[in-house]
């Protein structure tokens, strides 16, 4: 009985320590739990993202579309030639430098932009007035491009007020055509996308600055170091990580054009600078039916993109150690 | 940090504050300036331009807008769209990452991995629109709402750094006491979580509003237009027509009807219906960001300084 009793109490001293090591949510409710939560969205990821990478096959394929989607896998192989065909296209290379052309000129005006913004943003001490710069500069990225384009397409029109301005000023005798003249509209796509996400943009800027050691800044000042050399050598170094990790993003995506924004302030007089990869994506594949080159080119696309992504990456790793993954 | 007492110290504070301001002008004036014209009448633009206030006020563009049927039926789908994907959007997206966010689910590489490759492969336009069509959602009002149902793997880590900031002894007790993961969810995480919800929600309903691609790529049918979409062919025909005719007042077939309606000769026109659209159609996000705003630093910087 005594040695029963042990056990009980024994057994009793035992139960916590075993509750203990017991693995919580590795039971089988748990799991089935978890992956029901997961499951709409994992069968969405596999429908809507996963499914379709299997229509990539048409770029390699003679895919016409009144096959229908049985086509994109019984059409005949073709060797590549809707890749080769794509650079003899006429248009491919005056897209190619669209594309990069805005991409990459606007990137090199609007990182530096936003990141004046933001330094000088972080000097304002007064914080409402920098509250109230911040609610103003965010609101037009929370606008369509519909919209925020349309204001331009209305204010940079030839009888708009910007040349309204521009000639009661005497500076100009005619109308700018700023959106019927193509030399002018890598400028005004830089330009409207700039002002939209300048405020907007600032953010992880400031975030990052607010992560920066206070200390710094005040050993830096005891030792004499003016604010402009602070910036310089404390609040940049600091923010260096988030710099370089914008900079991959633009890298990697300096074939991939904002086609919400391009297509809005597109049109067929300014076609010659504004016809950028996706346009061109849209209008072979969607308006003129050829899926096969649509897909090639947009297949390209993709795998250069993917390339810039790893090539961007691993640069940034090694001149300054710090990237995206 | 220093006062500013020193004579650069105040240059430079008087410096940004200006460029400030000027920064603020330039990003509201576009704004400002089609409230104003919109509310003028159509020829006294004609004349001259408005700069700070309307000259010759009138409502008539708004009200020839707001009594479109077309316009009004765009703004319902748009509207209904919005609530539908804003609201089932983030809660699978949050389910999702509130599950890939505990400790103890199994096979979490596999989570990961389809994650990422969602994130960095897309079949692009036409292979999306094939699926469509294979669907039998292509020119459906369902291609508005199945392809945005999940967030993206990109609200999955910023929902994912928020729910790992909740102290995991609040996980482990509630199980303890039986909870099951969706009780869990429901009425601990989410009730914490309200800051990142409130803001992901707003980005999803802000990005959906203004979309027009869903429209453009995958419908054909006038009565499945979005608002944006209505607002942007108004904007390119009214543009076709000024560039055939050197005039903003040109004949325009699509706008005529709108201008006809209205009687009030001369005091609607072409350009300041487009205006008027356009305001109209940028109200609801201008509302609704004042109370949204608070959200966005809590939401974007735990994901960007984190993720």
């Amino acid at each position: 009985m005594a040695m029963t009793a042990d056990k009980v109490s024994a057994e009793k001293q035992k139960a916590p320590k075993k509750l203990k090591s017991f693995k919580l949510g590795f039971d089988f409710r748990t799991q089935l739990e978890l992956k029901l939560m997961l499951l709409p969205a994992v069968l969405f990821i596999f429908l809507f993202d996963f499914t379709p990478l299997f229509g990539l096959i048409m770029a390699f394929k003679n895919f016409d579309p009144v096959m229908g989607v049985k086509g994109i896998f019984t059409a005949d192989w073709n060797n590549f030639t809707h890749f080769k065909r794509v650079f003899d296209n006429f248009q491919f290379w005056p897209m190619v430098r669209n594309t990069l052309g805005i991409n990459l000129i606007g990137a090199a005006v609007s990182i530096p932009c936003t990141l004046m913004f933001a330094l000088l943003l972080n000097e304002i001490q007064n914080a409402r007035f920098k509250s109230f710069v911040q609610t103003i500069t965010y609101l037009p990225h929370f606008l369509s491009w519909v919209i925020f384009g349309g204001l331009f397409i209305t204010l940079l029109n030839s009888d708009g007020i910007v040349n309204y301005v521009l000639q009661q000023l005497n500076l100009i005798d005619s109308p700018i055509q700023f959106l019927a003249d193509p030399s002018y509209f890598w400028g005004v796509a830089i330009g409207t996308g700039l002002l939209k996400d300048i405020g907007w943009g600032a953010i992880l800027y400031l975030a990052a600055m607010a992560g920066v050691d206070q200390s710094l800044h005040e050993a830096a000042s005891i030792d004499g170091a003016g604010r402009f050399k602070r910036m310089l050598h404390i609040t940049i170094p600091g923010i260096l990580p988030t710099l370089m990790v914008l900079v991959i993003f633009a890298v990697s995506g300096m074939l991939n054009n904002n086609f919400t924004q391009i297509y809005v302030l597109q049109n067929s007089l300014n076609l010659p600078a504004s016809q950028v990869i996706d346009t061109y994506v849209y209008q072979t594949g969607l308006l003129n039916f050829q899926f096969s080159s649509a897909t090639a080119i947009g297949l390209m696309k993709s795998v250069f993109a993917l390339l810039l992504l790893f090539g961007a990456n691993w640069t940034s790793k090694k001149i300054t150690k710090s990237g995206l993954f | 940090m220093v006062g500013g007492k020193h004579f650069g110290e105040r240059v430079f504070n008087g410096t940004t504050m200006a460029l400030m301001i000027l920064l603020m002008i330039m990003t509201m004036y576009p704004f400002w300036f089609s409230v104003i014209s919109s509310l003028n009448t159509g020829d006294g633009l004609l004349r001259s331009p408005v700069f700070l206030w309307p000259r010759e006020f009138t409502i008539a563009s708004w009200k020839a807008v707001l009594n479109d049927p077309g316009i009004l039926k765009a703004a319902g789908i748009t509207a209904l769209r919005t609530v539908i994907v804003t609201l089932f959007s983030t809660l699978y997206t949050a389910m999702f990452a509130y599950a890939f966010s505990r400790p103890y689910l199994k096979r979490k590489g596999f989570y990961a991995t389809i994650g990422f490759i969602s994130m960095y492969f897309s079949g692009g336009l036409i292979p999306s629109y094939m699926l469509m069509t294979w669907l039998g959602i292509y020119d459906t009002f369902w291609v508005y709402i199945l392809p945005s149902l999940f967030g993206g793997f990109w609200n999955v880590i910023i929902f994912n750094a928020n729910f790992k900031s909740i102290p995991e002894a609040l996980f482990e007790s509630a199980k303890m006491d039986g909870a099951s993961e969706f009780r869990i969810f429901f009425q601990i995480i989410t009730p914490l979580s309200k800051p990142v919800l409130a803001a992901l929600s707003v980005f999803t309903a802000v990005g959906i509003w203004n979309d027009y691609g869903a429209t453009l790529y995958f419908t054909q049918s006038p009565d499945l237009q979005t608002l944006q979409y209505v607002i942007l062919r108004l904007i390119q025909s009214n543009r076709a027509v000024e560039n055939m005719m050197g005039s903003a007042n040109g004949v325009n077939l699509a706008v005529q009807s709108l201008v006809n309606q209205t009687g009030g000769v001369g005091s609607v026109t072409a350009r300041t219906v487009e205006l008027a659209a356009m305001v109209i159609a940028s109200l609801p996000m201008i509302i609704m960001y004042p109370f949204a705003q608070r959200f966005f630093v809590k939401g974007v910087l735990l994901g960007s300084v984190k993720g």
